[in-house]
Parts: structure tokens; C-alpha cells; sequence
């Protein structure tokens, strides 16, 4: 038994941390049982501290922290955070992991099916609508992911570069006079180059969504990896999760496997409303939504009010730089916006698009970059 | 403990600290009220050498921790704000260009042989530097340097920072290198406009400021406003604390709070009712959907709480 050395259960404590998704590195472990060293351990708040201090990078990660901490020294934490708003749930619910999983390997679906992808082109599937794809076919669909166009949009950046237009590059010409004895014999300039713009995806994983959800995932997951810097990824229903950290594992399995178990809701209700706004809140405002291409895939089905579904939407509208909003279902024929949710949004919408196949995405894909 | 704080000899300029009750009393007697976990915050940065990363709501005192550090430290503070675009010729030093045409012209007037070698060394000579903020905290320390709203700047700048505060040195490749007797103690501050780059996150300490409790509300602004009456300052931090909890657009933070009670002062209110409330709500509440939600659901709800 090493119970004897606090290193140990220390270092315990931090492992169960990380097992909890929080971004428990050797680094920060080491300055961990540094920070335990200075402060005055008959003090349980100033354990919780030290902990809080070294191991924790961002407000998502306080309530974990304080649930994990209560467990391992089995000691109240001395100030709970007052429950924000949208407080996030437990990870790593069974339930949800299964779900997705459940759906990735398609074990619903007959297997006879495999027979049936020789015959669907990759012309076919393009246009296929993915609800409707058997396990083989999204299996198949998943590798054609790889042949998107994904380079993010492009905005002007405050941060010059060398070029042949633009203001004068002073300091550079000055020093080409210093080393010419004071004769200006060239001129530089500097000009305004381009940065990728966010964009940021905002995924409905409600229950009518579920055919969906998985393809769309991927879909994010393909987006976050060509522009990790400047993509967020979010997921809506009953609660906001944000998924950009997971997603920007390199490995789609993992990254997908990382994502369901952050997402507690998964094929559960619909209230974008209130999620919109615990985005708008938590996030949007403060600048995530600004100068944005922000993308909503949603078929608008709203259980809540859908009269704060229009307001966060204009509320939206006005900090984005374009808002798109792709409904799978506007792609079938005869399709009308008149579900409660969208009917309201659509007034504060740039772009209605279809998302239900691989070449409607691909559109998605273009307008982005056009927006 | 004797204040202030800050020792004159350098080198055990924060030796004095002993522990974050200490930290919290000397915060204190500069006006600033730390709780447990602000004052534990700012002596693991300060023993353990690493920087302190303060993320928040606006208006939950980040920016006024690292002034009141400075303050209650007895050292200077050195402000970097940061903005998209900024490079290192703003943050770190740049060369004084017009000054060194016109010594170099001085030169070359006074006299008829000049030695190239002689005159490129006073050239680069240190009276030519322009130290910015992060050149002046090296030489400077020990002191504060505040790094603010470092999620304004670009992901190049953090890589370049990062390099700065992992060194506490720089090079200027004419001079040689510049490096700090006493590590600065440095105070980032982020408003999650973006977020910040983890490899950056991973070697500060991370702190998240929250609002106040009520009753650490009331002894800030009694502490700011000394002449607000103890009924006025617990009406005020009420009200703004049932604001909070009343889904706003932007929640009133500290200062929005001590905007309100030294609006109230102005008018010579000594007491916060539905009247004195409607005719100061733009002290507290800053867009027309918060005021109207306000106003809507009834001032004296907030009011009474």
C-alpha cells in the first residue's frame, strides 16, 4: 500500500481528473504538486485551490473539477460555483455512448444490404439522402467525406504583410537608407492580408434530427480538422455542448467517441430557443458568434416558445457576420418552412439550404465561403 | 506584517508573502477585497513563478487585480494592452528610426573620416531602443505586467508571448540579451472572445473570477464610495445581485455596480426605490432589450427582492 505518499493519491486524483476530460497533462500535474507544496494543507479549501488553480482550463471544466474533488478527498468544496444557467451535466453517460455507436456500426440495419453499395456509384450516393443509406452505404459515405472542398472563408486581417501596394513600410525603408548611407534607394510597402473567418457549427441532436446526426458530426469533424484555429462546434436540443475540443482530435473514431460521451443529450427534445440563448450568452456575445459564418442545422421543430427562438435569432443575426440555416428536410420536394421554429427564424436567416446529402453539403460548403 | 509588501533589494523582492491570508490583508489595505480563491491565485503565481491566467464575466475585477497587486506589492505596473495586429515592434521593442538617421547625418557632418564600425555601434546603442511593454517589465522587474484581453491578439502573438514569458529573457540581436533579475509577475486576462491556445493556457495558473457574494459586494463599495451609507450599499448590491439572476443580455459586474451607488450619490438619493432605480438604470443595465426586460417584469421585484 503507497497510501503513505501524497504523491500518489495526488497524482491519483489527477488521473481521475483526466479520465473526466479535463486537460490534465505532466505539465500540469507537476505544477499541481507544486502549488500543494506551497499552500497550507490542514486548510481543505486550499487543496481544492491548488487544484482548481493548476488543473482547470476553462469554466466548463469547474463543475467536473468540483464533482471529482468532493469524490477523491471526500470534502465539500468550500464555494460551490452557483449553478450557471445552462450548468454542464455528468460526463461520459453509458447511454449516449452506446446510442452513437450504436448508430455508427448501423446493427439496426440488415446486412444484406452490403450487396447493394457495388451497385450505388459514388455519383449516386453524392445525391443520396443519408437517412435513408444502409450501414454499408454511410460506411462508404464516410470515406467520400475525405473528398470535400473544406478551406474556410477568408476575412480581411489587421495584421499587415509585406507587399507590392498599400501604405508605406516606413521602419524598412529606413533601414534600407541606413545601410545606403540616408539615400532612399527602395520603397516598401505593407498590406492588409486575409485570416480565416470562424465559423461556427450549431447541430441539432434532437430526436428528429437522430438520422442525421451522426453524418453531421463527421461532417464538423472534417470542418474542425482543415481549421482547428477558427472553427467551433456546438451541439443543441435540450442543452449547448461544445464539442471543438473533441473534435479536434486528429482520428474521427476517437474524435466521435469523445463527442458522445460530452453529449448528455443526445436524441432527446428540441428547445432551440433557450439553447440558442444559453449560446448567445455563454459564448456568441462575447465574440464566438461575431464576424462569424454561423451554421444551424436544425428541421426546426421547436418544443419551446417560438417566439424566443425569433428573438435569438435576430439577437444572432445581428452579431454574425452571415447566419445559414440547413434543414435536411428543405431538399425533399414539396418541402415548406412552416414548422414553428423555422417560420419564425427565417425572417433573420441569410441562407436556407438543404444538408441532407453529401452533395448538398458540399453546396453548404460553398456558400460558406462565399458569405 | 509592515507594509508595503515589496522589498527594495530584488532578489527577494516577494519574499515577504508568506502565505495567501497574507496576500489578501495586503490586497486589502490597497482597496482591493480578494476572496479565498483570488488571494490563493495570486501567491501560487507569485511562489511558484507562473503567470496567472484571469478569465470572467466583464466587470468581475481582473483587470483592477493586477492593478491592485502592483499597488499592494509596491511595485510598477507595466499595461500591455493587447489588439488584433499587434506584433513585436509594439509589445517588445522597436528601433528609433528618425532618431538614428538623424545621428547617423550628425556623424557624417562632424566629422570628414568616419570609422563604419564606430558608427554602426552608436547606432545600436541602447538609447536607440524603444522598450516596449514587455522589454520594460524584463528590465523593470520586479513589477506587474498585465497582460489585457490577450484573446484580442492573434494566435501568432500568443506563440510569441508564450516564448517571452517561458524565457523571461529576450535577444535583441544588436544588444544581446535582456533578461529579468526577478521573473515579473504577469497578469493575463481573457474575456473568451476566442479562446486562447492551450500550450499557452498550460503554463499559467487559470483562474475564473466569478461576481462577489452579497456581502463582499457591499464591503467593495463601501470600500470605493466611502461616503455610501451601509443601507444604500446592501440595496444596491441586492438589486444588482437579483439583476444578475434575471436573464440579461449583459449582467451588471462590479463596476456597474459601484456606476449605480455613485450615481445614486450624485442625485443625492440616499435611498434605491423605484423612482431613484428608473432614473439611474443606465448606470447598471447597458442595452435597450435589458432595461425594457427590467422595466417589464418591474422594478420593485428587483428592488424587494
Amino acid at each position: 500500500m503507497e497510501a503513505s505518499d501524497p504523491v500518489t493519491g495526488l497524482v491519483g486524483f489527477a488521473a481521475a481528473l483526466r479520465a473526466a476530460g479535463l486537460p490534465c497533462d505532466a505539465h500540469r500535474v507537476q505544477a499541481y504538486l507544486g502549488a500543494v507544496r506551497e499552500v497550507d494543507l490542514t486548510e481543505p479549501s486550499q487543496l481544492y485551490w491548488a487544484g482548481r488553480l493548476t488543473l482547470c482550463a476553462e469554466p466548463d471544466d469547474l463543475p467536473r473539477y468540483d464533482d471529482a474533488f468532493a469524490a477523491w478527498f471526500s470534502a465539500a468544496p468550500p464555494r460551490r460555483a452557483r449553478p450557471a444557467p445552462d450548468r454542464l451535466p455528468k460526463p461520459a453517460t453509458m447511454a449516449a455512448l452506446t446510442e452513437v455507436t450504436a448508430g455508427d456500426e448501423g446493427t439496426d440495419r440488415p446486412e444484406t444490404d452490403e450487396l447493394r453499395v457495388a451497385a450505388s456509384s459514388r455519383e449516386v450516393l453524392r445525391h443520396r439522402d443519408i437517412s435513408s443509406l444502409t450501414a454499408a452505404e454511410r460506411e462508404h459515405l464516410r470515406l467520400l467525406f475525405a473528398t470535400l472542398r473544406l478551406d474556410p472563408p477568408l476575412r480581411r486581417s489587421r495584421r499587415t504583410r509585406p507587399s507590392h501596394t498599400g501604405r508605406l513600410d516606413v521602419p524598412k525603408v529606413l533601414r534600407a537608407m541606413r545601410s545606403a548611407g540616408g539615400e532612399p534607394v527602395r520603397l516598401a510597402h505593407r498590406d492588409r492580408g486575409s485570416r480565416p473567418r470562424r465559423v461556427v457549427l450549431l447541430v441539432d441532436v434532437s430526436g428528429s434530427m437522430t438520422p442525421y446526426a451522426d453524418a453531421l458530426l463527421r461532417f464538423a469533424h472534417a470542418v474542425t480538422r482543415a481549421a482547428p484555429a477558427s472553427t467551433e462546434v456546438f451541439t443543441v436540443g435540450t442543452r449547448l455542448t461544445r464539442l471543438t475540443r473533441q473534435l479536434r482530435h486528429r482520428d474521427p473514431v476517437e474524435a466521435l467517441t469523445a463527442a458522445a460521451r460530452a453529449v448528455p443529450d443526445y436524441a432527446g427534445g428540441t428547445r432551440l430557443g433557450e439553447t440558442l440563448r444559453a449560446f448567445l450568452d455563454r459564448w456568441g456575445q462575447r465574440g464566438t458568434a461575431r464576424r462569424a459564418v454561423v451554421v444551424l442545422f436544425s428541421d426546426g421543430w421547436e418544443r419551446g416558445d417560438p417566439s424566443l427562438l425569433g428573438e435569438q435569432m435576430a439577437r444572432l443575426a445581428r452579431l454574425a457576420h452571415a447566419v445559414l440555416w440547413v434543414n435536411p428536410h428543405a431538399g425533399r420536394a414539396g418541402y415548406a418552412p412552416v414548422q414553428s421554429g423555422i417560420a419564425v427564424a427565417l425572417p433573420h436567416v441569410d441562407r436556407l439550404l438543404a444538408g441532407h446529402s453529401l452533395a448538398t453539403l458540399e453546396e453548404l460548403l460553398r456558400e460558406v465561403r462565399r458569405a | 506584517m509592515p507594509e508595503p509588501l515589496g522589498d527594495p533589494e530584488r532578489n527577494l523582492a516577494w519574499a515577504p508573502v508568506g502565505s495567501p491570508a497574507d496576500l489578501a490583508g495586503a490586497l486589502d489595505r490597497v482597496g482591493y477585497l480578494p476572496d479565498e480563491g483570488i488571494a490563493t491565485a495570486a501567491f501560487l503565481a507569485l511562489r511558484l513563478g507562473r503567470p496567472l491566467f484571469c478569465e470572467g464575466e466583464p466587470g468581475t475585477g481582473k483587470t483592477s487585480l493586477a492593478v491592485a497587486l502592483a499597488a499592494a506589492l509596491d511595485v510598477p505596473l507595466i499595461r500591455l494592452q493587447c489588439h488584433e495586429g499587434i506584433d513585436f515592434t509594439q509589445a517588445l521593442y522597436d528601433w528609433d528610426f528618425p532618431r538614428q538617421l538623424l545621428h547617423l547625418r550628425a556623424l557624417e557632418a562632424a566629422s570628414d573620416t568616419l570609422d563604419a564600425d564606430t558608427a554602426e555601434r552608436s547606432l545600436y546603442s541602447r538609447r536607440f531602443l524603444l522598450a516596449r511593454p514587455l522589454l520594460r517589465a524584463l528590465e523593470e522587474s520586479p513589477c506587474v505586467l498585465l497582460v489585457d484581453e490577450v484573446d484580442r491578439a492573434d494566435d501568432e502573438f500568443e506563440a510569441f508571448l508564450l516564448e517571452v514569458l517561458g524565457e523571461n529573457a529576450v535577444t535583441v540581436p544588436e544588444l544581446g540579451e535582456v533578461r529579468a533579475t526577478v521573473p515579473p509577475l504577469v497578469v493575463l486576462t481573457s474575456n473568451r472572445t476566442r479562446e486562447v491556445h492551450d500550450a499557452l493556457k498550460r503554463r499559467c495558473l487559470y483562474h475564473w473570477l466569478e461576481h462577489p457574494a452579497l456581502a463582499r459586494e457591499v464591503a467593495i463599495l463601501r470600500r470605493r464610495l466611502p461616503g455610501l451609507s451601509a443601507e444604500l450599499a446592501g440595496q444596491v448590491a441586492g438589486a444588482v445581485r437579483r439583476l444578475r439572476e434575471v436573464e440579461l443580455l449583459k449582467p451588471p459586474g462590479v463596476a456597474e455596480s459601484i456606476d449605480w451607488a455613485q450615481a445614486l450619490g450624485v442625485l443625492g438619493r440616499s435611498e434605491l426605490d423605484a423612482e431613484s432605480a428608473a432614473m439611474t438604470l443606465g448606470a447598471v443595465l447597458k442595452y435597450r432589450e435589458d432595461a425594457q426586460r427590467v422595466v417589464a417584469a418591474g422594478l420593485d421585484r428587483i428592488l424587494a427582492g
